[in-house]
């Protein structure tokens, strides 16, 4: 069953330089208990666009152009994206957990980590000082804080990268949400505490039975973790998929072209990576063709012609590209 | 214009008993030192011509600071770093701008390593001008030259930093790097603020320039698939210590000490198949702060295998194999 519907999400911003286009008619659909990794670059769109489902971007200069977000909440099923101030204020937090990046800009550094992860279950649950005290202490534990009463007191400074980042898991967490929606989490931290971090996730995930979206640029990561992952390039969906299917039939030359970049440390050392040449799309114009076409080896003249629409290769499976790879010729019309 | 070849034994870097420490200080007038941060504490490796060394770790290992005290951007605290037989750290300021110019370094960021206000020809001419000795025309011909070489048109000589973007950028660092025509540099960090698909075209720049100049490289970095890829040999520091040393084959393949094999095991693998086998090591606990490290074998306290003697006795850095080094009581 699907928990949340995300279909046509665009969202822009308003520049000196002119209007952004960072996301250009984003659709998906998640499962209840369902990971879901979403890959891509820097200024693919997607952070901006998994933000603005909770509409945490800042709004001017942001703008969501179109869209609707149905989502299962613990009030009914409800469309995140034209719910009121106070309605959206219940949900978020609530039924959706958020991670961010950076812990240290997330936490509010005057407060201690007790008292934060404590005052989302007093706001949403209801809870007496004493009892969310308790709950408190609980999930610090739970997250892997040592000693974790005596560590209710501490500010955000006095804990390590890793260990913030255990706290902000904490207060996603914290109400039982159904979804947990996590971006780059891991990105900040050294590869031996992003392997706790990871463990940690994973287990919470299979206990707590959340679904997940993960944001992550790194394709290693996200093959541990994600059933399905959703590839972005210049604000659009470029491939969907199931993760192994992903990794082993990329459907869209990008994919093919990043699995390609990677250089991995369980292989012995080749002689040159592929590498994608030329550089990132302009978001500055509007989609008028395929963003990833100036990059592309396969690129013909309908590519620089038209967006092109998901074609679903298989159950599940989807790929934005006039070239059938499976096939190497372009799709007939 | 060094020649790579096997027969020339003589390393082009060697550094031995290295040391860097950072004073820490208390009071604003009357300033005392309280004690220090040991970035680097005591490591020694050597570097052969033409070959590339990878230097991981985590941040804080003190990787960084290593590339910088062989470039003398800091002075040393303590040990010898020799550079082609000469030893940097006897020589004064004058003597080590001579030296310079066959030493050249490319940075982790962009966008503070280039003067935002100069244009990229003036920023790639720089080395020749601080050298002496060029003339205009010859400058003007050689930057053009150097653009070419990084794959950027020469034609944008006259624009600034912040019209390229992150990968070109980097490559007008490593024209920079190569204006003087050195013999090593020092690469600290040089892909990391990439997205991946550019870190390919960078590093791919990076092995052909080596191949084509014969370049020695120490390349720093704390992705270990990218420095699999790119490196000869690997060298694993962490808190200030080099914990093991070997060719990159029989690093990946066997590693010797504790730390390595955890580290190698954290990396995800970009395969679904492989990730659902994968068992990481997790380690205990979090890195322990350089100004305070643990007695002993700094590593002892997340060490899965440590015993009382870990917490008492530094372990030798010794060649336990063959051209495989490391610093751990119970490698055989």
């Amino acid at each position: 069953m699907s928990i949340l519907e995300v279909s046509d999400l665009a969202v822009e911003f308003n520049t000196i330089e002119g209007v952004v286009h960072a996301v250009n008619g984003v659709s998906f659909s998640l499962d209840s208990r369902e990971t879901l990794g979403i890959v891509g670059e820097s200024g693919s769109g997607k952070s901006v666009s998994m933000m603005s489902l909770l509409r945490l971007i800042p709004e001017p200069p942001g703008r969501i152009r179109s869209g609707a977000a149905w989502f299962e909440s613990s009030k009914g099923r409800v469309d995140l994206l034209s719910l009121s101030k106070t309605k959206r204020a219940a949900v978020r937090g609530r039924d959706i957990g958020f991670v961010f990046q950076d812990p240290m800009s997330s936490l509010n550094p005057l407060m201690t980590v007790g008292e934060q992860i404590a005052e989302s279950m007093r706001l949403h649950l209801d809870l007496g000082e004493r009892a969310a005290r308790k709950r408190t202490v609980e999930l610090l534990d739970r997250v892997g804080i040592p000693a974790a009463a005596e560590r209710y007191g501490n500010y955000p400074h006095q804990f390590s990268g890793g260990m913030r980042q255990r706290v902000m898991i904490a207060i996603a967490i914290a109400c039982g949400p159904k979804l947990l929606i996590a971006d780059e989490p891991t990105t900040a931290l050294d590869v031996t505490v992003q392997a706790q971090i990871l463990d940690l996730v994973k287990n919470l995930r299979d206990e707590l039975g959340l679904a997940v979206i993960w944001i992550s640029h790194d394709l290693g990561v996200v093959a541990g973790l994600a059933d399905r992952v959703i590839v972005m390039y210049g604000g659009l969906v470029a491939e969907c998929a199931p993760v192994d299917e992903l990794y082993e039939q990329p459907r869209h030359p990008y994919t093919e072209g990043l699995l390609e970049a990677l250089p991995r440390v369980d292989q012995d050392r080749g002689e040159e990576l592929r590498s994608i040449e030329g550089t990132p799309p302009d978001l500055y114009l509007a989609p008028a063709a395929c963003p990833f076409a100036p990059r592309c080896s396969y690129a013909f003249d309908r590519c620089r012609q038209a967006v092109p629409p998901r074609y679903v290769v298989n159950n599940g499976h989807d790929t934005a590209c006039f070239y059938d790879l499976a096939e190497r010729r372009p799709r007939s019309e | 214009m060094s020649n790579v070849s096997t027969a020339d034994a003589r390393p082009l870097v060697k550094v031995e008993g290295l040391k860097q420490y950072f004073p820490i200080t208390r009071g604003v007038i009357f300033s005392r030192v309280v004690g220090a941060v040991k970035a680097v504490d005591g490591i020694s490796f050597e570097i052969s011509r033409g070959e590339t060394l990878g230097l991981v770790g985590e941040s804080g290992c003190g990787k960084s600071t290593t590339g910088r005290s062989i470039l003398q951007l800091y002075r040393p605290t303590a040990g010898s770093v020799q550079f082609d037989g000469t030893e940097l750290t006897a020589l004064d300021r004058d003597d080590l701008g001579a030296i310079r110019p066959r030493i050249q370094m490319v940075f982790q960021d962009s966008y503070s390593s280039l003067n935002p206000r100069h244009s990229v020809g003036k920023i790639v001419a720089e080395p020749m001008v601080i050298d002496g000795g060029y003339a205009r025309g010859e400058m003007n011909e050689r930057v053009a030259e150097l653009l070419e070489l990084v794959g950027l048109n020469p034609k944008h000589r006259s624009r600034f930093p912040h019209e390229f973007s992150g990968g070109q950028r980097q490559r007008i660092g490593i024209a920079r790097a190569l204006a003087l025509n050195p013999d090593f540099i020092v690469c600290d960090e040089p892909i990391s603020a990439l997205d991946v698909s550019i870190q390919a075209q960078v590093v791919n720049l990076l092995q052909r320039l080596q191949n084509e100049l014969g370049l020695t490289y120490l390349f720093i970095a704390h992705d270990l698939s990218m420095v699999r890829h790119i490196s000869t040999r690997v060298a694993v520091m962490y808190l200030g210590r080099v914990m093991e040393l070997a060719d990159n084959a029989d690093l990946f393949n066997e590693p010797l000490h504790p730390y390595t094999q955890s580290l190698i095991s954290a990396v995800p693998l970009p395969d679904p198949k492989a990730e659902r086998e994968r068992r990481p090591i997790l380690l205990k606990g979090d890195l322990p702060s350089p100004s305070n490290p643990p007695r002993g074998c700094v590593f002892h306290t997340r060490c899965p295998l440590a015993q009382a003697v870990c917490s008492e006795e530094v372990p030798a850095y010794r060649e336990v194999r063959p051209r495989h080094w490391a610093a751990c009581h119970f490698v055989e």
